[in-house]
């Protein structure tokens, strides 16, 4: 009674926050006509900053500071969740652990298809972080991707092999040192150009690899982070749901 | 015919809280939240389209004179794609938490059971 | 406003109210995925490739993955607290 009382509720503020947008959608700047200064803002990325991706010449100079407000809301988002999902895993010793690991269970096509595909797949992650003032893509991007190898070294039912090499740590360090050369590039700004993330490295020639300043520097802090925050949040989950089946 | 893709944005919105609000479990209502944020989406790369605009991505087949669609609004969305990620990360450990604490993901008898 | 614009509104549109409706956690992640992915499909219209590919790696592998691991632990944890 109560769940139907507060639908019928729920249903007509809805309707009339869904009249409001209507309303407010007619008075935005008709689609396909918009208002910013898009062009100036593309030739003064292009011509000063060196950046062909402009997407990225915002994300990591125009707008740095907002990004390490990102940035920062990504490092501690990961590492809240990853507190969360600890709190009470020492219910359990290390013994019934290894019995819970679900290794005969992956089928073979499975394993190798995940093993085969871990390196190309790093190669590619690798390349999106690198060539983000190049073309599309850049450090959050990227980033997801190469987290992405952390799922198949699982699907590839290596799981014993991830635990050899301590992914935990590992992505940890990761996460930390990503945000940390962040803000380190910030500070940079302001010993060398006078104003926190102002370029201070040579820009170089556009198209080139090595050009744009410290724009690619920046989106390969970020990949790291990233790759970090989104690695450590799936490595809690896994070892959560490894954990649980030995019960 | 031009506002279109406010109003599919506004859908969204709506449809999402909707979900919000009348879930039953934990993790359906964090992904009617994702809806929710997927709105702004839409509305922040629907009001930086131009007709007829490239990609702001300069190459020597698109110099840099020709008309571009708004770069910052896309700037804005793209660090939002993968924030929304983590913080679903964060919902979705609390409602582990709260699963764990009350032995239910119905958010209507989470209040019932903390005695 | 082009058709392709238009087909991408209706299928994100008609996308999200999937999403809501469908009440099954393990389905309705997959079908968060295949919205995102209409999503992204939008954003390429939208001239926005950036942002496409940020969805892409988001939608297919962070989101959905969380989603169903999460979805295991809940389920193991009932089973552990039934056998109690």
């Amino acid at each position: 009674m109560r769940v139907r009382r507060r639908s019928a509720i729920a249903l007509l503020a809805l309707a009339a926050l869904a009249a409001a947008v209507a309303w407010a959608a007619t008075e935005l700047t008709p689609f396909g006509t918009p208002s910013g200064p898009a062009d100036a803002v593309v030739r003064t990325l292009v011509h000063e900053r060196h950046a062909a991706n402009t997407v990225n010449g915002v994300t990591y100079d125009l707008r740095g500071l907002d990004t390490l407000g990102e940035e920062l809301i990504l490092f501690v988002a990961a590492l809240g969740s990853a507190v969360l999902l600890r709190h009470g895993r020492g219910e359990r010793d290390a013994g019934e652990r290894a019995e819970a690991r679900p290794s005969g269970r992956t089928a073979d096509a499975l394993r190798a298809a995940g093993a085969a595909l871990v390196g190309p797949l790093v190669v590619l992650g690798v390349y999106v972080v690198v060539h983000g003032h190049l073309s599309p893509g850049g450090g959050f991007q990227g980033g997801v991707i190469l987290a992405a190898g952390l799922l198949l070294v699982y699907a590839a039912g290596q799981v014993a092999m991830l635990e050899r090499v301590e992914p935990r740590a590992l992505v940890e360090v990761a996460e930390a040192s990503g945000a940390l050369a962040f803000a380190l590039v910030a500070i940079g700004g302001l010993v060398f150009a006078g104003a926190a993330l102002a370029n201070f490295l040579p820009f170089g020639t556009t198209g080139n690899l090595l050009s744009a300043g410290t724009i690619p520097v920046l989106s390969v802090a970020v990949g790291v982070e990233v790759t970090g925050a989104v690695a450590l949040i799936l490595t809690e989950l896994l070892d959560q749901t490894l954990l649980a089946g030995s019960a | 015919m031009t506002v279109l893709p406010y109003l599919v944005a506004g859908w969204l919105l709506v449809v999402g809280l909707w979900g919000v609000i009348t879930s039953r479990q934990l993790v359906h209502q964090v992904v009617c939240l994702t809806v929710v944020q997927s709105s702004t989406y839409v509305l922040l790369l629907a009001v930086g389209y131009r007709t007829g605009g490239y990609a702001p991505i300069v190459s020597s087949s698109v110099p840099p004179s020709s008309p571009f669609v708004d770069p910052i609004v896309q700037a804005l969305a793209l660090t939002d794609v993968v924030v929304e990620a983590t913080v679903v990360a964060v919902l979705l450990a609390l409602t582990v938490q709260a699963h764990k604490r009350f032995g239910t993901a119905d958010p209507d008898r989470l209040g019932e059971l903390s005695g | 406003m082009t058709v392709l614009h238009v087909v991408a509104l209706a299928v994100v549109a008609v996308g999200g109210t999937t999403v809501v409706l469908v009440r099954d956690p393990v389905r309705q992640a997959l079908a968060a995925s295949v919205f995102g992915l209409a999503l992204a499909l939008l954003f390429f219209a939208f001239q926005a490739p950036d942002v496409a590919i940020s969805q892409i790696v988001v939608a297919t592998v962070a989101v959905p993955v969380m989603i169903l691991l999460t979805l295991t632990k809940l389920r193991r944890d009932e089973d552990e607290e039934r056998r109690r």
